[in-house]
């Protein structure tokens, strides 16, 4: 990191991505908001201390099961150098942060970035309140701040004629907060860490085992009543009329609120054309939603199906599609033995040798986060109270604010456990709803969305589909590839990321692109790009090894021959893993590598095929290699829960389309797994490069285990699955 | 219509619709939000109270059909965060975004109450209609064989 100067009330900027383009700008704000007698003393926007040297450290970022409020206050408590049990979390203000030019950098809390990019600003944060710390004590001991070390919640000098004098960062927390440095302290190197790399439990698994944990759902406002609202059943339709007479009767009904669309084709994050209706119970306004007469205008989606997407795919991949090149003109950023894309295809007509690929295909999938999205709006005259499912409170709160016209001063998005995440937060319309219904009915409203609502209207991750055909030299290694994908016309991204910068190095690449029509929202989600591209490439690279001769293991290690990231995972997977693709009838072993999210993960799979063709996954075996990893307690329930996710939707999942809407749109019909389909045995290892760098971990596990099991599918059975659900699969 | 709910030990009348699942009645009219609504077709799991010592869906069980008998929720589990559930829970760090635990935890309770060392097979069948979008059932299998520990000592 860039050494720094900074004062207090001044803007300090950061370099923070490698590639040195990024520059961050982080405002400490006028301190002393508290200095009075037995009050908390804020040292800087992170962070305050009490007399009783208890630090309440802030966290913008928001907590969904992967971590922030222990990542965060552990990063800020490094530096800070506190007794761990002497840390409390609190939430950031959205507010705060908003109407503070971006107070806390940023809020949004997704892409696996919360510690891999986030942490030179909040490690900056904790030495910034331990300098000004120093620099109080030295001040009131009268001796230089040299003489003055900070160390668990004490500071201490060795005095002159005084001997040993001590105090607790409580004692000099209203000092430090006025002190001014001249210059701010840089943060520590890995190695000199005594909290980071240790492994901490997370601060919030207790309120978690007695139900005291409160989501937004769970959020009660005097005066409170319920609302249940409905979309148009097929996206992008339109609300024509309702018939509200033929339910007003019914018990507990209040209202019904119209939800205006204001575009004609709204953002993700607009409030879309629909009705709701308010009553005393949620219970008894969904009852009457589910009745009341609704005419619908279905728009262009509703000659939209899963088959007729399936057919403009198949057709779009028969013919070549647009080249994909990144800012270099290459094809991906590693292609760096030369990329020839032109060549390509004539380099593959013209081969004695040609690998043709047939076509891999993932359907859509859908968060189903446990909580289905819901949110409580209180809009009263001079201030608006929210709380909701989102992944970043402040895009929430200016949402909120761009729906009812008001300054964003008044508006306050009030922070909640969230029942699950998984990019499911980003592009969410639920805390509009509830503000333009509290604003209508001039009460306070919760909006709970049915899980047939959720799924219908959730931004969902796309469908992919992939095929291949490759030339091969005399070693059996390919000189040209071509690759070709279909993706959704609107994220091509969640069909390129992970195949146009795969890191197998291939002298001739070309990367192709095509899009289908589709009218069903995308939105971010759990590797949403990675996890479908992974399973089409892991799967190539075993037929491309197996055409030229090689070991599947092999073949990747040569094909990313100095390359130490990966290099690192698939020797220790040659290691450690027991690999072999021959383990006799009915069983197979298959891996599967991907990075994303700068960290690279392979995966073991063991499985057992059953007499009639059920999978049964034995193991999984994870080596990953993120670099740093500062709580391997919590990368390990991240490896272990983005594999399991990924897998759920790999071997039941999928999401049919008819007549242009989601016809499966609840756990009966759109599968989970469950207890009893999870693998007996997961291992994670963490294999930290020597070349360290921060890398993400709440999803990189994901992308490579279903290529994994499919390819361990392959080994035990001899046949290729080349789409899922795996489950449904004739084996 | 008045029906009086013993939840937790405790009797509460309330003026509900009798069709009124279980789960609202303890969420919305009694207060008790520590359970939890997620597919209301008793798909989830979510939403698990025990009843009369069996693990049941109160997402579509009438809230009638549980007037009279004995009803346990994740806040009548223990005063302190400490049944050998809770205690197993906390120490393999199980729950992850949580919203589902407290109905895992119903679950694993109602089981160890039948079953005091449950086999794998056993703690499939049992745990089977619960679903957790972040995963944790490798953690959740671990920890109601430390619990059963637990309960030993």
């Amino acid at each position: 990191m860039k050494h720094m100067n900074l004062t207090r009330r001044s803007f300090m900027q950061i370099t923070t991505s490698a590639a040195g383009g990024l520059m961050v700008g982080i405002h400490f704000p006028s301190i002393a908001r508290a200095t009075g007698e037995g009050a908390a003393a804020e040292i800087n926007a992170w962070l305050t201390i009490d007399p009783d040297n208890i630090v309440s450290i802030v966290t913008p970022q928001t907590e969904m099961g992967q971590g922030a409020f222990t990542a965060v206050p552990m990063m800020v408590a490094e530096e800070l150098d506190i007794p761990w049990e002497n840390v409390r979390h609190v939430y950031a203000s959205a507010n705060r942060h908003v109407n503070n030019g971006n107070l806390y950098t940023t809020t949004s809390t997704g892409g696996s970035t919360t510690v891999s990019r986030r942490h030179p600003y909040m490690m900056q944060a904790g030495a910034s309140a331990r300098e000004r710390l120093r620099v109080a004590a030295a001040n009131r001991w009268q001796v230089p701040v040299d003489k003055v070390t900070a160390k668990q919640g004490w500071l201490t000098t060795e005095h002159e004629e005084q001997g040993t004098i001590q105090g607790t960062y409580g004692e000099f927390a209203a000092e430090a907060a006025a002190v001014t440095l001249d210059e701010e302290p840089a943060i520590k190197a890995y190695g000199d860490w005594w909290l980071l790399g240790r492994d901490i439990p997370r601060l919030d698994v207790p309120l978690k085992t007695n139900g005291t944990a409160t989501y937004p759902i769970d959020v009660s406002v005097p005066g409170m009543v319920h609302a249940a609202a409905m979309a148009c059943p097929v996206p992008e339709g339109r609300l024509v009329s309702y018939d509200f007479d033929a339910v007003k009767d019914m018990p507990g009904v209040i209202a019904a609120v119209e939800l205006e669309q204001v575009k004609d084709v709204p953002a993700f994050t607009d409030l879309r054309s629909g009705v709701a209706i308010v009553a005393d119970s949620w219970y008894q306004a969904q009852n009457a939603l589910a009745v009341m007469p609704i005419v619908w205008d279905y728009g262009r989606g509703a000659s939209i199906s899963t088959e007729s997407q399936m057919a403009e795919a198949m057709q779009l991949i028969s013919q070549p599609g647009a080249l994909v090149l990144n800012e270099d003109g290459n094809v991906g950023r590693r292609l760096d033995r030369g990329v020839n894309h032109d060549a390509a295809h004539g380099i593959i007509e013209a081969s004695a040798n040609q690998v043709i690929g047939e076509v891999y295909y993932r359907p859509f999938e859908t968060h189903a986060t446990m909580m289905p999205p819901c949110a409580v709006a209180d809009v009263t005259d001079d201030r608006v109270d929210v709380w909701t499912f989102t992944q970043d409170i402040a895009r929430s709160l200016n949402e909120v604010a761009d729906q009812l016209g008001r300054d964003t001063e008044n508006v306050f998005l009030n922070q909640t456990y969230l029942g699950g995440g998984f990019g499911g937060g980003y592009n969410m319309d639920v805390h509009r709803q509830a503000a333009a219904i509290s604003a209508a009915v001039g009460r306070p409203v919760k909006v709970i969305r049915s899980r047939e609502e959720d799924v219908a209207q959730d931004s969902q991750r796309p469908p992919v589909w992939g095929t291949y055909k490759a030339a091969l030299g005399e070693d059996g290694l390919p000189e040209a590839l071509v690759t070709h994908f279909v993706g959704d016309e609107k994220f091509p991204a969640f069909s390129q990321r992970g195949v146009a910068n795969m890191p197998y190095l291939v002298p001739s690449r070309r990367h192709e692109y095509s899009a289908v029509q589709n009218h069903i929202p995308i939105g971010y989600h759990r590797a949403p790009g990675a996890n479908s591209t992974g399973f089409i490439v892991e799967q190539m690279v075993d037929e491309l090894a197996q055409a030229g001769g090689w070991d599947p293991l092999e073949w990747r290690i040569k094909m990313t021959e100095g390359n130490e990231p990966w290099q690192r995972v698939l020797l220790a997977m040659k290691e450690k893993s027991g690999w072999t693709t021959d383990m006799g009838r009915g069983e197979g072993m298959g891996i599967g590598v991907v990075e994303s999210h700068g960290t690279v993960a392979g995966c073991v799979a063991t499985v057992a095929i059953s007499r009639r063709g059920q999978i049964f996954i034995d193991k999984l075996d994870f080596y990953i290699n993120s670099g740093y990893v500062i709580n391997p307690l919590g990368a390990r329930e991240q490896a272990e829960s983005s594999a399991i996710w990924e897998l759920s939707h790999a071997m039941f999942g999928g999401l049919v389309i008819r007549d242009g809407r989601i016809v499966n749109t609840n756990f009966d019909s759109y599968q989970m797994m469950k207890m009893p389909d999870t693998p007996p045995e997961i291992e994670v290892h963490l294999e930290m490069s020597e070349d360290q760098w921060w890398g993400g971990l709440g999803e990189p596990t994901g992308p490579p285990t279903p290529p994994a099991v499919a390819n361990a599918i392959y080994y035990a059975t001899g046949k290729r699955i080349r789409s899922t659900p795996l489950a449904k699969a004739e084996l | 219509m008045s029906i009086t709910l013993n939840i937790n030990g405790q009797d509460h009348s309330i003026d509900v619709d009798p069709q009124m699942p279980l789960l609202w009645a303890i969420r919305e009219t009694v207060g008790l939000t520590g359970t939890k609504f997620g597919c209301g077709i008793a798909q989830c799991g979510n939403c698990t109270v025990i009843v009369d010592g069996n693990a049941v869906r109160s997402c579509n069980t009438p809230v009638a059909a549980a007037a009279g008998k004995t009803i346990r929720t994740i806040e009548g589990v223990s005063e302190n965060n400490d049944h050998p559930v809770q205690q197993a829970w906390q120490e393999i760090t199980v729950p992850q975004c949580g919203y589902c635990q407290s109905g895992q935890i119903m679950s694993a309770v109602a089981l160890l109450e039948k079953s005091p060392d449950p086999t794998d097979n056993e703690i499939d069948k049992a745990m089977a209609g619960n679903i957790c979008r972040c995963g944790t059932y490798p953690r959740i299998r671990a920890a109601i064989h430390r619990a059963a520990e637990l309960s030993k000592t």
